[in-house]
């Protein structure tokens, strides 16, 4: 299955924030902790995870400190900070009123349609 | 790590692709670099082997036009290069500060000497015969510094200028006769020589490292033209408020402000010169492409002048005087395009343009030397017309050839590098012939 760009655009934040609450990680951890967590399904492109750290940095929701790898590599760990909780909080809230409000509306309706019969929908959509 | 020496290199290309982004950083260089290592790593711990685990690292990390247009729009900023003086990296922070004391020191110190020499010289000519040897040494000093001059060197540096500094002091010159103004003008460009010898750090037979000398050049007189007109706008508006409230700032501005702010400026322009290298894009180049086609517009407008003007041995001396320094001005624009051009880009339009430059130049020059050589005919010899002729032929030998170079250059003949070794290898026998015109001189003409 693959997830679409725009939602896992709007998941990256809380997703990134929430991985970090456990501990300092770098770059390329943080995303194979993302791909465990997803079984695999959820792919980002590698190299734009960087600006969304830093953007992340910029607002204050994270630090960074360079340190070196086990292998001598410069290497950029991330932290979250005090800000970067409130705002997982906050996130955390908005996702789960929206997961909320999928599951009930899914409860309620009928499952979708097949996509064979979708197809007359795809100019509506 | 284990990688071997091709994957190595298949790295290290894709970093010089990657550094070529604006708006990808250095240190996010390293950042992108250590996940493709360690991406790298996990594939090749799967099996695969170095040129799969390389490709399917790069294609992972995604399209570089499209990542770098996400950098950029964090950091939007970045395409305006910044220049950052003293990084606030931690670990780098005491050479940083180290390097500005020294500079702020060295500043201080070239005030304090113009400042010494302004008391002891009461207005006579020897400050001008002394005012590089005030300044000149203490940039040089700042060099010696900055790039660990070996004794030696150093040693041959502090002689030189303690032997020039001698000699323009020994010598009689009779009182504001022409080998002294001749040697106040050419002192300076000895000196900037030494200055030469101290920034390539003792390596002055490097052709590359002289051209780096050049550019350094022409960034400094522009970055001291900035700082000088900052200040200068500060001047006034001080003054001019000043004048209002009825306090009289001229003592303290010409006295003590001025003498320590005129070298001080050069010292600091040196040092941002040299900490902007990388940063930020050189301006001369730009500039060389404005005023090559105007400076060709001049010149021709003066060729048309002087052969309108009548007899070329009635041409009067300041006129020539004149005509020199702007042939100077013109080798100079020569040089700054050189060495701002590419040498691996293919013959241009703005080389035609430069050959332009340089015939128009030499047309010029073949004027001025029959003028001189009218005049010395008519009045004889003096000090002032063979040192003017002098320069005029060593001129005229620097355009030849580069004029030369420049059309073997455009038909394909010679390579670009040819002309730039040319220029580097040239430029010395300037100051050559500067000692020749402060040592040799006063003694050929008596002083007089």
């Amino acid at each position: 299955m693959r997830i679409e760009k725009d939602l896992v655009a709007a998941a990256a934040t809380p997703l990134v924030l929430g991985i970090l609450l456990d501990g300092d990680l770098y770059g390329y951890a943080i995303l194979k902790r993302v791909g465990e967590l997803s079984g695999g399904s959820l792919q980002w492109t590698d190299g734009m995870l960087y600006p969304l750290l830093h953007r992340l940095e910029r607002l204050g929701y994270v630090t960074s400190l360079w340190a070196t790898s086990e292998v001598g590599r410069r290497r950029k760990h991330y932290a979250i900070t005090d800000a970067g909780r409130e705002q997982l909080a906050e996130r955390q809230a908005q996702w789960t009123v929206m997961a909320d409000a999928l599951r009930q509306v899914w409860q309620d309706a009928p499952r979708p349609a097949p996509p064979r019969l979708a197809t007359g929908a795809e100019g509506w959509a | 790590m284990g990688l071997d020496a091709d994957l190595e290199a298949q790295v290290d290309r894709w970093r010089g692709y990657v550094q070529r982004r604006q708006a990808i950083a250095a240190a996010d260089v390293d950042e992108l670099e250590d996940h493709l290592r360690g991406q790298i790593d996990d594939l090749l711990a799967t099996g695969l082997d170095h040129d799969e685990a390389f490709l399917v690292a790069i294609k992972r990390l995604g399209n570089l036009d499209a990542v770098s247009q996400e950098f950029a729009r964090e950091h939007s900023d970045r395409l305006w290069k910044q220049l950052v003086l003293v990084p606030d990296d931690s670990d780098a922070r005491t050479p940083a500060w180290r390097e500005l004391a020294v500079v702020l020191a060295v500043a201080v110190c070239a005030g304090v000497a113009v400042k010494i020499g302004f008391s002891w010289s009461e207005g006579g000519t020897g400050l001008a015969r002394n005012l590089g040897l005030l300044i000149l040494p203490f940039l040089a000093g700042y060099f010696a510094w900055k790039r660990r001059l070996t004794a030696p060197v150093l040693a041959a540096l502090v002689a030189s200028v303690a032997g020039l500094a001698v000699l323009l002091n020994v010598y009689p010159f009779a009182e504001s006769g022409s080998t002294e103004l001749l040697a106040a003008l050419h002192a300076p460009v000895l000196l900037w020589a030494l200055v030469g010898v101290a920034y390539l750090g003792g390596r002055w037979r490097s052709d590359a490292r002289r051209m780096d000398f050049v550019r350094f050049t022409g960034e400094l007189a522009i970055y001291y033209t900035l700082l000088a007109l900052g200040g200068a706008v500060l001047v006034a508006l001080t003054v001019a408020v000043l004048a209002v409230v009825g306090i009289d700032p001229e003592p303290v501005l010409g006295g003590w402000i001025l003498p320590f702010a005129v070298p001080g400026a050069l010292v600091v322009a040196a040092w941002l010169v040299e900490a902007k290298q990388n940063v930020v894009e050189n301006i001369a180049p730009v500039l060389t492409r404005v005023f090559t086609p105007l400076t060709i517009v001049m010149l021709l407008a003066l060729l048309a002048v002087l052969a309108t003007a009548g007899g070329l041995g009635t041409v009067d001396r300041d006129l020539l005087i004149l005509m020199n320094a702007i042939l100077v001005l013109v080798l100079c624009l020569l040089l700054y395009s050189i060495s701002a051009r590419d040498s691996l880009a293919r013959p241009g339009l703005f080389d035609m343009l430069q050959l332009a430059l340089v015939i128009v130049a030499l047309a010029v020059d073949g004027v001025m030397l029959t003028a001189m050589l009218a005049r010395i005919t008519e009045f004889g010899f003096s000090a002032n017309k063979i040192a003017a002729l002098g320069l005029n032929l060593l001129l005229l030998a620097h355009l030849v050839r580069s004029a030369w170079l420049t059309v073997g250059f455009l038909r394909g003949r010679t390579p670009f590098s040819a002309l730039e070794r040319w220029q580097t290898r040239y430029l010395p026998v300037y100051g050559l012939w500067a000692l020749v015109v402060v040592v040799v001189f006063p003694l050929a003409f008596g002083f007089a």
